[in-house]
């Protein structure tokens, strides 16, 4: 399951003074902003080649990769998944990927 | 760090920041505090100065880290941090992290006097500099950190950078603060040791993390930690950590390293070099080897 | 209590008395006993607080909005140099709704390097969004830390209490000092609606684009506008526990006198003497001191001046290229009215420059003798 959730859907604007706290002060987070329209390329993991070592979920700077306990030839394994949601594309855990299981797809627009 | 039934994962597991921010594709910023915030956990209070992370953030109503952030003017991040630790201290609030988060620019040049001033009273605070060695936020202009020949917009290629990076580790340790270390996004589990004993150490720490940035160094974005690696593995960013000034650890002693040309030629804020100047980069980083090597007592 | 203070000490006291939990601050003549006596009573264990010792004045600033912004009662005392090397974080102050207490010590700017009394260094500040109380007296300087911290934590701005470089600072007056009960009862503890607490993260300050800073700015006026009225109150809320009642100004036989003059600080309580000389010889003159200028008490102004014959304000400060800047404020405060008097303006005792009863004395014949104001009047330059 993901980790995050977002709170709210959309950049809020507040519509009067009234609804504004005294100070510039956050009430939400970001994750109305899905930055996964960034992207130009989009990173596919080929499961079969995974050997789960983790290094793409490491090295995610949004995070938009999340884990999920999975059992892999009798072992408990953390697989790692793709949010596409967020993922700006930057092909960091396709550079980082020892065993090159992560291949680039080009993002049709 | 448990994930799973008898699961140990590499890192926490927790992500304290979430996605959505606005850092650039491949930003080595936005790795460095998603690594930082899982060593530091939820209870921390970071102030921030003028730098990429006051944008990367998000604008009025909305953040992405998830902790008590205190936006502050550019030459305040240690100076604030001294005091938001002083209130806790006083309100009675021990379980809390009080992190100066802050980049080259608001470190080195305009930062550095509340830095010194902060470590002379030895003010219990995390400062962490997440150095992309130029001021990026602005439009990369050059700084302090900037390392010798880099191309920035204010040292374009007719008057690229002339003068070495600032010592910033050397300086804090003439502070003798308890802990000062050096870390980057390649070697993640090195980087949240050093946080996670930054934690534990009461009074100033220091911390410099390399956080390279594609647009500033002129990078493709997937190549954001491999030239962090190399970085290291050229001798040119040694990771290590000093105790109280004094006691400098080596924590990687490279013997075979790779040619410092090797981990210029990926970077676009490089590409002007001459032979003679990659030679003198190679010379330049070669000494200053020798230097640390002294000063851990490995000569 | 009564003990005799000088003016310094008088802050001291109010911001022990007000139970300040965090102090940072940098020395600056002729402020050093401010936070000389703080860091004693620090020590002696006398108040529960930290004192940062700061490396200097804008640090000073930016450790009290962190420790405010925390959650903790912060003060700070300045003057002139400090308090303009200040000038970035006092911006911050405002638009953080840190409710800090500042003292500054009204001394010339250099260069060349003074160390005497003029009000240019609060009074450029005036545009940040500080409230601006200046003390006639010891008394009152102690009185107004504990008032304006009861003010500022209700309407979530910062204040600073002003006071004349030695002619209040160093001069030793004796002062009532209030029982730490009788304080608690009139100021509550500090609890901001918003602060940095990881049990609920807030990031404060974020970027906000022209569709959101508006409304930031106008809840700020709107809060000044408040205080206005919250200055009032616990103003005359003091009176009651303590006896002494403070308003945003305070009138010297004023009732039927033609002849007004207006001034602050310690150049008021000069021109109170003068106004008892005059009116002994028969001349109907009245004083109002303006004591907070930031809100400016428009009511107030408007109300006294209404029907004088002829109204002088007296300056101990000059914007160039304009004039005393209290004399612009109360021009154009009644610039609107119907009954608007003639206002004259005289600007004096820059640097230090004494100005005694003679001097104000003077002023007024000066001013009698006068048909038309003029920008500009010196009094006491030796042209």
């Amino acid at each position: 399951m993901k980790p995050w959730k977002p709170d709210i859907d959309r950049k809020m604007v507040f519509k009067s003074v009234k609804e504004y706290p005294p100070m510039a002060v956050s009430l939400y987070t970001m994750m109305f902003n899905k930055t996964g329209t960034w992207r130009t390329v989009r990173p596919v993991i080929n499961y079969e080649k995974c050997v789960y070592c983790l290094m793409c979920w490491k090295f995610c700077p949004e995070p938009a990769i999340y884990l999920e306990p999975i059992e892999v030839k009798g072992k408990e394994r953390m697989k790692p998944i793709i949010d596409y949601d967020y993922c700006k594309g930057c092909m960091i855990c396709a550079e980082e990927c020892p065993v090159k299981a992560i291949e680039g797809v080009e993002e049709e627009r | 760090m448990e994930g799973g039934e008898g699961m140990r994962l590499p890192l926490p597991e927790r992500e304290v920041m979430t996605p959505g921010h606005l850092a650039c594709q491949g930003c080595g910023a936005a790795l460095t505090m998603r690594l930082a915030l899982k060593a530091l956990g939820p209870r921390t209070v970071l102030s921030i100065p003028a730098c990429c992370w006051s944008v990367i953030d998000g604008p009025f109503p909305h953040s992405t880290v998830n902790v008590p952030l205190f936006h502050t003017a550019f030459e305040t991040a240690a100076s604030t941090a001294s005091g938001i630790r002083a209130a806790f201290e006083i309100l009675g609030k021990e379980d809390v992290n009080v992190v100066a988060w802050a980049g080259d620019g608001g470190t080195y040049d305009i930062g550095i006097q509340a830095l010194s001033g902060a470590a002379e009273r030895n003010d219990n605070i995390i400062y962490i500099c997440y150095d992309n060695e130029a001021y990026m936020n602005t439009g990369i202009q050059r700084s302090a950190a900037t390392p010798l020949g880099a191309w920035t917009t204010t040292t374009p290629v007719k008057h690229p950078k002339s003068e070495p990076k600032k010592d910033m580790v050397s300086i804090l340790a003439a502070h003798r603060i308890p802990y000062i270390a050096t870390a980057t996004i390649a070697y993640p589990e090195d980087l949240v040791r050093k946080l996670e004993r930054a934690k534990e150490t009461k009074g100033t720490k220091f911390i410099l993390i390399l956080s390279p940035c594609p647009p500033g160094w002129k990078t493709r974005p997937e190549d954001t930690v491999k030239l962090s690696r190399l970085a290291v593995q050229s001798r040119v960013f040694p990771l290590l950590e000093i105790e109280n000034g004094e006691k400098w650890i080596l924590n990687m002693n490279i013997k075979k390293p790779v040619p410092v040309v090797e981990y210029l030629k990926p970077q676009g804020r490089f590409r002007h070099l001459k032979e003679e100047d990659i030679q003198r980069i190679q010379e330049y980083v070669d000494k200053e080897w020798e230097r640390i090597l002294k000063r851990c007592g490995l000569a | 209590m009564r003990k005799v203070l000088m003016g310094n000490h008088a802050l001291s006291y109010g911001a022990t008395l007000s139970r300040v939990q965090v102090i940072a601050a940098y020395p600056i003549t002729p402020q050093t006993q401010v936070v000389e006596l703080l860091s004693e009573i620090v020590a002696d264990g006398k108040l529960k607080a930290k004192f940062i010792r700061v490396e200097s004045e804008h640090s000073a600033m930016a450790a009290c909005i962190g420790a405010s912004a925390a959650g903790a009662r912060a003060f700070t005392a300045t003057s002139a140099q400090g308090l303009a090397l200040m000038h970035e974080m006092l911006h911050w102050a405002v638009g953080a709704r840190t409710p800090i207490v500042l003292g500054n010590i009204n001394r010339a700017m250099a260069p060349p390097w003074t160390i005497w009394t003029e009000q240019n260094d609060s009074l450029s500040q005036r545009d940040t969004g500080w409230m601006q109380v200046y003390c006639q007296n010891n008394q009152e300087v102690l009185d107004s830390v504990i008032q304006a911290y009861k003010v500022s934590e209700r309407v979530l701005l910062p204040t600073m209490i002003v006071l004349d470089a030695f002619v209040l600072s160093h001069t030793y007056e004796v002062v009532d000092i209030p029982e730490q009960e009788k304080v608690d009862e009139y100021l509550p503890p500090y609890n901001p609606p918003y602060r940095l607490d990881p049990d609920e993260p807030h990031a404060f300050g974020g970027l906000t684009g022209p569709d959101g800073y508006f409304e930031l700015r106008y809840i700020i006026e709107k809060a000044m506008e408040e205080s206005r009225e919250v200055w009032r109150e616990t103003g005359k809320e003091f009176g009651e526990v303590f006896g002494r009642e403070y308003g945003l100004t305070e009138e010297y036989k004023t009732g039927d006198a033609e002849f007004l003059i207006v001034a602050s600080a310690t150049i008021a309580s000069t021109a109170r003497v003068a106004v008892d000389v005059m009116r002994e010889k028969g001349k109907k003159v009245g004083l109002l001191r303006i004591r907070v200028i930031r809100p400016f008490p428009f009511d107030e102004v408007r109300e006294c001046l209404k029907g004088r014959k002829k109204v002088l304000v007296i300056d101990r400060n000059v914007s160039f290229g304009f004039g005393g800047i209290f004399y612009q404020e109360v021009k154009s405060a009644m610039y609107n009215e119907e009954h608007r008097p003639p206002i004259f303006g005289i600007i004096t005792g820059l640097g230090g420059r004494d100005v005694r009863v003679e001097d104000i004395m003077e002023m007024v014949e000066d001013v009698e003798r006068r048909e038309k104001p003029e920008d500009i009047i010196w009094k006491g330059v030796r042209v």
